[in-house]
């Protein structure tokens, strides 16, 4: 317990510890825990082999996202199927609650916690995934964890950790028009380079932030990660409860007038101390993207690719040429003009109903360019109906894009959705690392509306440039 | 879980890379299955296509030391990279720093990060490079790492994980004689929150 002020974090985790003995790393309670397909089935097993059986069946949530098909052609496979049923088996052994293939709440796990009102502020909550992050945009301590440790929550609703240290990401002033949450995320990771946040949580503060809307304070914790933060946070406000209001598991009646109150004490006291801080003028921003093979490699469009014989020491000019090389690209030349051959949008950082609009606003009475194939990939089932709702795949479809189901698909490449080698990608997800989107597959990270923009020039295209 | 081996003796691979992340030690596709079989097989597939890769030497299955260079293990919090890495022979990976997920899952699969300071990392790719066959001496009850031709270094990590390491006990087992305390955790919880229990 920390004595005096105290930030966000420190409020979360104080609330969680159930122990913490000498020497050894504080037992963590875990109010939510998300299972997922891929890093489930040997925690379920050494449950079994133990004879244990899941503490809270109903703190936790189960979905299908990361195998699961987004169209005809990328129908399941033997081991896809496998992996499925193991999971359906498990779910229905223990307990847990299941959106399986066919529910309509299914979806990307970071997706669908927060959309159901799972992910409620001053929660802990974890799943096998490293971008669970995400939730934390609700204010709540959400982390990634690995398949033991799955195992640990599933069996004691609780983990073994050590404190990690609060960090601000305080970004000041106001958004300049066509830059978005992705392209504030995409500078902060490009700053603090890629192990830049390790041993840290992340509390994003300052003007900027708190007028975001909550799908965009989605993006920005979803890639906390990917500066090495343990997890990312926002202080819940009036935006945040009135998102939450009327979602399936928020509380409702009196116990949301309650729950509201308690929320409103999750605020960073005065006078509280953060270990570390990075301060971001938001005038300085433009629409980010990045070149090269990890997601700390991002420049703003109008700047030039970087030269390695720039960088400050041997192993950076190295880790640089490495990426140049893998990249085929020009140290110094300019990215924007690069051919592009595939354009994803989707993903649990860019495929909700928000980032669906935007692509589908630049893509609106346009055409993608001949040779450019377009996916859409909504986040959830939920999404998928609410654009088509408000006919969004039409608009995407006379485009000549195409419209799947929903699912990780092309983020990582697991479920048939991929890149061929050599084909360059530009992708609203949130990781370029080589071979991620299929093997040999080059990868441009960047905003819904730079990939919508990329896609009818079939170049790497500023949004800002396309005229209305 | 076996204790770890005091102290580890081995000969080591070095790879020059900074921000090697999970994707390369365990592509995503080899992560299908409900399985930990074949692992050994997916660690760093992509890169081993490169006859020249440091996995595709000779002798490159006996050594259970990985010298990496900065921020080894960035990316995913699949445990599939450590499962990988233990699969091929591994017990211990070096480098000047590990990603947080990475380095928790590492140590639940009786593989040891260990971290040196930056002039240890350059004088074991100096050394190792130039002699390969240098064994490098790893000391988890004593918490130092030595190597011919380099000065011996201390390193840290987490007491608790190094106890659970040296006595071949499990985090599982720790947790659940918590049970009584979380019970009451969650009755005081439920209280506060103004719900029944
Ligand atoms: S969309 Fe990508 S990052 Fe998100 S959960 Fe799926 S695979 Fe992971």
């Amino acid at each position: 317990m920390t004595d005096g002020p105290r930030t966000l974090f420190d409020k979360v985790w104080d609330a969680h510890v159930v122990a913490h003995e000498p020497g050894s790393p504080a037992v963590l309670y875990v109010d939510l825990h998300l299972v997922h397909e891929v890093t489930s089935a040997p925690a379920f097993a050494t449950l079994n082999a133990r004879g244990l059986v899941v503490r809270r069946p109903e703190r936790t949530a189960a979905t299908m996202d990361h195998i699961t098909p987004t169209s005809p052609d990328s129908a399941l496979d033997d081991v896809a199927r496998d992996t499925l049923s193991t999971l359906e088996k498990n779910c229905a052994e223990h307990g847990v609650r299941l959106f399986a293939m066919g529910d309509a709440r299914r979806g990307i796990v970071h997706v669908i916690g927060p959309e159901l009102g799972l992910s409620q502020p001053g929660m802990t909550i974890v799943c096998g995934d490293s971008h669970t992050s995400t939730h934390g945009a609700v204010g709540a301590l959400a982390f990634g964890i690995g398949t033991s440790e799955v195992g640990h929550v599933l069996a004691t609703q609780c983990l073994l950790q050590r404190r990690p240290e609060p960090m601000e990401i305080r970004v000041d002033g106001q958004l300049p028009a066509g830059v978005t949450a992705k392209d504030i995320i995409l500078r902060v990771v490009a700053e603090l380079g890629i192990g830049g946040g390790t041993g840290a949580v992340f509390e994003y503060r300052g003007a900027a932030i708190e007028a975001l809307d909550m799908e965009g304070r989605m993006t920005l914790c979803n890639m906390s990660i990917e500066a090495g933060a343990r997890a990312g946070m926002v202080a819940p406000d009036e935006t945040t409860f009135a998102w939450l209001r009327g979602r399936d598991f928020a509380p409702s009646g009196a116990a949301w007038d309650r729950a509201v109150a308690r929320w409103r004490e999750l605020r960073t006291d005065d006078g509280a101390t953060f270990a570390r801080r990075l301060v971001i003028d938001a005038a300085t921003l433009e629409p980010m993207i990045t070149w090269g093979t990890n997601p700390g490699m991002g420049i703003g469009i109008t700047e030039a690719i970087p030269n390695p014989d720039d960088a400050p020491d041997a192993s950076t000019r190295a880790a640089l040429q490495k990426a140049l090389d893998y990249m085929h690209l020009e140290a110094g030349a300019p990215l924007l003009g690069q051919p592009v051959d595939v354009v994803f949008v989707g993903s649990c950082t860019n495929s909700r109903l928000s980032d669906l609009r935007a692509a589908a606003a630049v893509l609106d009475g346009r055409q993608v360019a001949p040779a450019v194939r377009m996916l859409v990939v909504p986040g959830s089932e939920r999404i998928k109906a609410a654009a088509e709702a408000e006919g969004l795949h039409h608009i995407i479809v006379a485009a000549g894009a195409e419209w799947h189901e929903p699912g990780c698909s092309l983020c990582i490449a697991m479920n048939g959705d991929t890149v061929a080698a050599g084909k360059v990608a530009v992708s609203t997800s949130n990781r370029n690392f080589e071979g991620r989107q299929g093997p040999g597959s080059r990868t441009f990270l960047a905003s819904p509306a730079t990939a919508a923009a990329c896609a009818v020039t079939g170049r790497v295209t500023d949004p800002r440039t396309l005229s209305r | 879980m076996e204790r770890y081996p005091v102290p580890l003796v081995s000969r080591a691979l070095l790879l020059p890379h900074e921000n090697v992340d999970t994707d390369q030690i365990t592509p995503a596709r080899f992560l299908r299955g409900t399985s930990q079989d074949g692992l050994a097989d997916a660690l760093f597939h992509d890169w081993r296509k490169d006859p020249g890769f440091v996995l595709n030497q000779p002798g490159a299955r006996e050594a259970q030391v990985l010298v990496a260079g900065d921020n080894f293990g960035c990316g995913s919090s699949r445990e599939h990279a450590p499962w990988a890495l233990v699969a091929w022979g591994f017990r211990a990976i070096v480098s000047t720093s590990f990603a947080d997920i990475f380095r928790n899952n590492s140590l639940k699969n009786g593989l040891l990060p260990v971290v040196v300071p930056p002039e240890t990392h350059r004088a074991l790719f100096a050394r190792v490079g130039a002699a390969p066959e240098t064994e490098l001496t790893i000391d988890l009850d004593a918490l130092t790492l030595s190597a011919p031709g380099v000065a011996p270094v201390g390193f840290s990590v987490d007491p608790f994980a190094r106890h659970c390491l040296l006595e071949g006990v499990d985090e599982l087992g720790y947790l659940v004689g918590f049970d009584a305390r979380i019970t009451a955790f969650e009755a005081a919880q439920a209280r506060t929150h103004g719900e029944s229990v």
